[in-house]
């Protein structure tokens, strides 16, 4: 009896099962190295940013954890096994979803190719996919868009029919590769309260690629700061100070906050970005 | 009209062939392939034309095999060239500028060996519906009922992976494959398609019929099935006015689907206030559909107004 209560009672960080795990990974392709040591963990029901420039390899790391491309030394563990392609326990929304200005198909046939498109054969009568999808948008507040043709959403509107995309397989892990480019302020808002409601509720783990880390501050419980072929993780107050970030980059950079909790980076220098590499 | 066997043969390859390249097409149009169906014809084209020069050589050999096994060929190079279309753009065109000055090469070689070269051309370039054998019909079936089935197994992965390539493959879907084998079954659908339409017109039963099914649905099944139904009444109307009218059933083949076209993309929409192309509901379908298949666990969508 008196255990149980302990159980429950516990602190959630001890509670988090470390659903991710990196062990002195390096990532690359070929005789490429983008980033090097990495080691970190992250828990069930957390919401990561992943910061850092341009080419820094932000998508790289995505692609470590989908299992499309394999660290070249160290240890990446996704639920504790070595990840694999089409893996339902993750949902991923790529980086530059791109529609094309005359593709007529609905939002509602795209979220439901997230929960049948991996399917052979035809399926005439079954309509459970068809229903998971609708839920899925009904989710995110999209039901709206079911049937509204994928060319004429905004952008924010097909952020989240993509998340609905990514939810329909009940994921417990979102990938979101830069889901608030070309978003205003407010379709930024509405998207991370969106994710972070889903987080919340559905214990999910959200990993949220950005290049500006003030809009998703108030959400987070960890960064991943990847630069200069390294990577520093842990809570924003240990990662965001001028001592983390200069030895991450290896350069004096400065860390100033304003009065409203914003943080400016100062003292970067583009040349520390790489080339883009997909 | 139908006491005579080579309409009925007309009619009944022509029906095969709208089926499949109503199917295939729809495809074609999601993956933004066009180039590539066009450059597959004319690289059939070259394997027709050098089969008709075998053919004075070796009886056996008809113009369907050139056409497909310059076809399948093409296919396997062209999906070998990436999935970046701008990329392929260039080597596509290439490609297909050498394979028509091999095509014109043979139509040469065989007014050498052979006698009227014209004719054989003229089919070719532009089909000859009412040229067609029994046995052409068998084969023609065969190859259709394979690419139907082909394109059924992989109908899902392959949607998926036409539109949305990067979160299927993250979901495991073999992308890359996947755009080989439709690149295989497009090669198959143009050989047999050329038989009847020709190596130039064939984007009246490939691209066009899915282009308008494109305009009027946005529900792939849907866009299948009306793209299938513009592609056989097309030919059906086609090879029925050309019998009566002598002028070739291509150019009514063409024109129909042209017409068909114009109608979905600029009168459809008027008569239609709530166009997709706007991106409303298509709200006398949807609601019927929803009554109809899933009543209970879904609440009917909420028609909208603007």
């Amino acid at each position: 009896m008196a255990t149980e209560i302990q159980t429950i009672e516990l602190p959630k960080a001890q509670l988090d099962s470390q659903i991710i795990v990196a062990e002195q990974v390096v990532a690359g392709y070929r005789d490429n190295i983008v980033w090097s040591n990495a080691s970190f963990t992250i828990g069930q029901g957390q919401f990561i940013a992943v910061i850092g420039p341009n080419g820094a390899g932000k998508t790289t790391l995505f692609r470590l954890l989908l299992g499309i491309q394999q660290p070249k030394s160290g240890e990446i563990l996704v639920f504790g096994e070595h990840p694999k392609k089409g893996n339902s326990r993750i949902g991923y929304v790529p980086q530059q979803h791109k529609i094309d200005n005359d593709l007529t198909v609905q939002a509602l046939e795209l979220v439901r190719l997230g929960a049948s498109g991996n399917s052979w054969g035809i399926s005439l009568f079954s309509d459970e996919d068809r229903k998971l999808a609708l839920n899925s948008l009904r989710a995110v507040g999209a039901e709206k868009l079911a049937q509204r043709s994928l060319n004429g959403l905004s952008g924010g509107e097909l952020q989240k029919v993509f998340l609905a995309e990514a939810l329909v397989s009940n994921p417990d892990v979102l990938l979101l590769d830069e889901p608030l480019t070309g978003l205003d302020i407010r379709a930024e808002q509405e998207l991370l309260g969106l994710v972070y409601d889903i987080v919340q509720t559905r214990n999910v783990t959200a990993l949220i690629v950005a290049h500006d880390i003030n809009p998703l501050l108030p959400f987070l419980d960890k960064i991943v700061y990847i630069a200069n072929g390294k990577v520093a993780t842990g809570t924003p107050d240990e990662v965001l100070t001028t001592e983390s970030l200069s030895s991450l980059y290896g350069s004096h950079v400065e860390v100033l906050h304003d009065s409203k909790g914003n943080i400016a980076i100062i003292g970067i220098h583009e040349s520390h970005e790489r080339v883009k590499q997909r | 009209m139908l006491y005579y066997t080579f309409i009925v043969h007309a009619f009944e390859a022509g029906t095969i062939i709208a089926i499949v390249g109503g199917v295939i097409g729809y495809f074609v149009v999601l993956r933004r392939s066009a180039f590539a169906a066009h450059a597959l014809s004319h690289i059939g084209f070259a394997g027709a034309a050098g089969a008709v020069v075998l053919n004075l050589f070796y009886p056996w050999v008809t113009p369907l095999y050139g056409l497909l096994a310059f076809t399948t060929g093409g296919a396997a190079a062209m999906a070998g060239l990436g999935k970046r279309a701008s990329q392929r753009d260039m080597s596509i065109g290439i490609t297909l500028a050498f394979m028509l000055g091999l095509g014109s090469l043979f139509i040469t070689l065989y007014g050498i060996y052979g006698a009227a070269f014209s004719e054989e051309a003229y089919s070719i370039l532009f089909g000859d519906i009412f040229g067609i054998t029994t046995l052409n019909v068998v084969i023609t079936l065969l190859a259709g009922m394979i690419l139907l089935l082909l394109t059924s197994f992989i109908y899902r992965p392959l949607l998926f992976s036409s539109l949305d390539q990067e979160v299927a493959e993250a979901k495991g879907m073999p992308t890359l494959r996947l755009g080989l084998v439709f690149m295989l079954l497009l090669a198959v659908a143009t050989s047999i398609a050329v038989q009847i339409i020709g190596v130039l017109l064939i984007f009246s039963l490939l691209v066009t019929p899915a282009a308008v099914a494109q305009q009027v649905t946005t529900r792939p099944s849907r866009a299948i099935l009306v793209s299938v139904i513009v592609a056989v009444v097309a030919t059906w109307l086609g090879i029925f006015i050309s019998y009566y009218i002598n002028f070739p059933a291509s150019f009514f083949i063409t024109s129909l689907s042209f017409g068909a076209y114009l109608i979905a993309r600029y009168v459809y929409p008027k008569v239609r206030p709530s166009s997709i192309l706007r991106g409303r509901a298509q709200e006398s379908e949807e609601t019927k559909e929803h009554t109809h298949e899933s009543s209970k666990e879904i609440p009917a969508i909420p028609e909208r107004t603007g």
